[in-house]
């Protein structure tokens, strides 16, 4: 028997009053894959995330998430974004709350767990990606690589069942760009379903099982990696990276 | 002047509980601004526009007349369609309402001032409206508002003694009776300059001492704005009303 897609997405569209930014985009990821997805400024890649988690309602076509319509009732969208977590190119970590407090608030809010448990919690997730002595620290302490990796330890705490990550390394100095990627790797090897847009394409090397590429709010390539890195890709795909790559 | 009747002024019956009328007005309808402010300010968060509506003439009724026409207005028209109201009630209805106005647009702003993204990042953990507004952005919002709504308070005070036309046993209008019988303008008048400013020093510290609990912890060492600037009402960097509505 078929297992179902653990997100699937088909003919999804989106449309800000006349302008379409998304147009009939189908995606399906199972669970433990990770999907990088690539395009041009402006192509419509955050909005198809914000899509995915509802934080955009699509206007057209489904989603599903472990099978279930999720686009048909829009009332319990945060019950579905528990599951989902979500990483920005500006962190956006509280700023009003330390590294570890920005961790606890959603566990304790959201899942009612007791203050020393989201700590506990808190405390291994700060070592998960590698920061356990920042735990104090209030995001304008932080370099921006560990604010980002706070980020991922804040989604990561509601146990999420997959993570989007929107260009999670642009806000970045070269130099730091590295310690992210590098917890974004650990996590897809452990098998958390991932799907993020960036260009880092060494990163897509060597973590990616897919590659997706967007433009103009369509979806033109859909490459498992190995066929994408051995140039086996269309010609518009392969113009935008002769882009990217020099 | 006779320092012993200023003294016997400051400690007698009469000027005591005009203080403490003074002090519950301005407390009362801080109170009530506070919440009649929150109120306005979420719901012109709402973008619907009937609600706006009703915000907007709100808003222009009470910042588009005097405070001082508000209070006899209350007091005065009220009862003739068949609402009566105490004086004290009456006062403390008018001032939590201009308030209000004033509260809204400076709440209005602080909630602004949170970067929508910090609202995103909540919605995505799961969070609900609700929760990301109580948990996430009211709190940063409460640090941008303290230091205008301190200066409202400062203001408050000071407004509070216009509710004397109403007969309402304050601070000044104690000073003026007693002023009045006794002839002794100089002595109850400085009894009464006694009290407003010692309500305006506490105010100042408490305000000083909450700006400085809601800065996070490391920054508690360095004061946000010495006490003796504000004691000796030098400018904010942003003057907000310093003389209240
Ligand atoms: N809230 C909105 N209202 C109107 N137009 C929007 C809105 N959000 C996005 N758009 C438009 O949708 C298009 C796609 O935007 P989107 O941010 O999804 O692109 P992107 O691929 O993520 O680009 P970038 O690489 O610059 O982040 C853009 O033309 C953008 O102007
Ligand atoms: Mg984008």
């Amino acid at each position: 028997m078929k297992e179902p897609k653990l997100i699937e997405a088909i003919g999804v569209d989106k449309q800000f009053g006349d302008t379409k930014v998304l147009r009939n985009c189908s995606l399906a990821v199972d669970v433990g894959e990770t999907v990088v997805l690539i395009g041009p400024s402006g192509s419509g890649k955050s909005t198809f995330l914000r899509c995915l988690n509802l934080l955009e309602p699509p206007t057209g076509g489904d989603v599903f998430f472990e099978g279930r319509n999720i686009t048909s009732d829009l009332r319990h969208a945060d019950r579905i974004r528990r599951d989902i977590g979500m990483v920005f190119q500006n962190f956006e970590l509280f700023q009003h709350l330390t590294a570890a407090e920005n961790i606890m608030l959603a566990p304790m809010r959201v899942l009612g767990l007791c203050t020393a448990d989201a700590h506990d919690l808190a405390l291994d997730l700060l070592k998960k990606v590698h920061i356990p002595e920042r735990s104090d620290h209030y995001p304008d302490e932080l370099s921006g690589g560990q604010q980002q990796r706070v980020a991922i330890a804040r989604a990561l705490a509601m146990r999420p069942k997959m993570m989007l990550y929107d260009e999670p390394t642009s806000a970045l100095d070269p130099e730091m760009i590295r310690e992210v990627l590098d917890v974004m790797a650990e996590l897809s090897a452990d098998g958390m379903t991932s799907i993020c847009v960036t260009h880092e394409m060494g990163f897509a090397r060597r973590a990616a099982d897919r590659i997706i590429f967007m433009e103009d709010g369509a979806i033109i390539e859909n490459a498992n990696a190995a066929d994408f890195f051995g140039g086996l890709v269309n010609e518009r795909t392969q113009r935008f990276l002769d882009q990217i790559l020099h | 002047m006779s320092f012993e009747l200023v003294y016997q002024y400051l400690v007698s019956q009469s000027f005591i509980s005009g203080a403490w009328m003074t002090l519950s007005i301005t407390v009362v309808s801080l109170f009530f601004g506070v919440i009649v402010g929150l109120i306005i300010a979420l719901l012109q968060g709402l973008k619907f526009a009937p609600v706006n509506w009703l915000t907007l003439i709100y808003l222009w009724l009470f910042r588009g007349t005097p405070v001082l026409f508000q209070i006899i207005f209350i007091y005065n028209v009220l009862p003739t369609f068949g609402i009566r109201l105490s004086a004290f009630l009456s006062a403390v209805i008018a001032l939590s309402l201009n308030e209000g106005a004033y509260m809204a647009e400076i709440i209005r702003s602080g909630l602004q001032a949170v970067r929508k993204g910090q609202r995103t990042a909540g919605l995505a953990l799961g969070m609900t409206r609700g929760k990301v507004m109580r948990y996430i952005v009211l709190p940063q919002a409460a640090r941008i508002v303290l230091p205008p709504m301190g200066n409202q308070t400062i203001g408050m005070l000071k407004t509070s003694a216009l509710v004397s036309v109403i007969a309402v046993e304050e601070l000044l209008l104690v000073a003026n009776q007693t002023a009045s019988a006794d002839f002794r303008y100089f002595e109850a008048l400085t009894a009464a300059g006694i009290y407003y400013l010692a309500l305006t020093s506490v105010f100042m510290v408490g305000q000083y001492l909450m700006e400085r609990s809601l800065e996070p912890k490391k920054r508690r060492g360095a004061a946000p704005r010495s006490l003796m600037s504000r004691l000796a009402g030098k400018a904010n960097p942003k003057p907000v009303a310093e003389e209240g509505p």
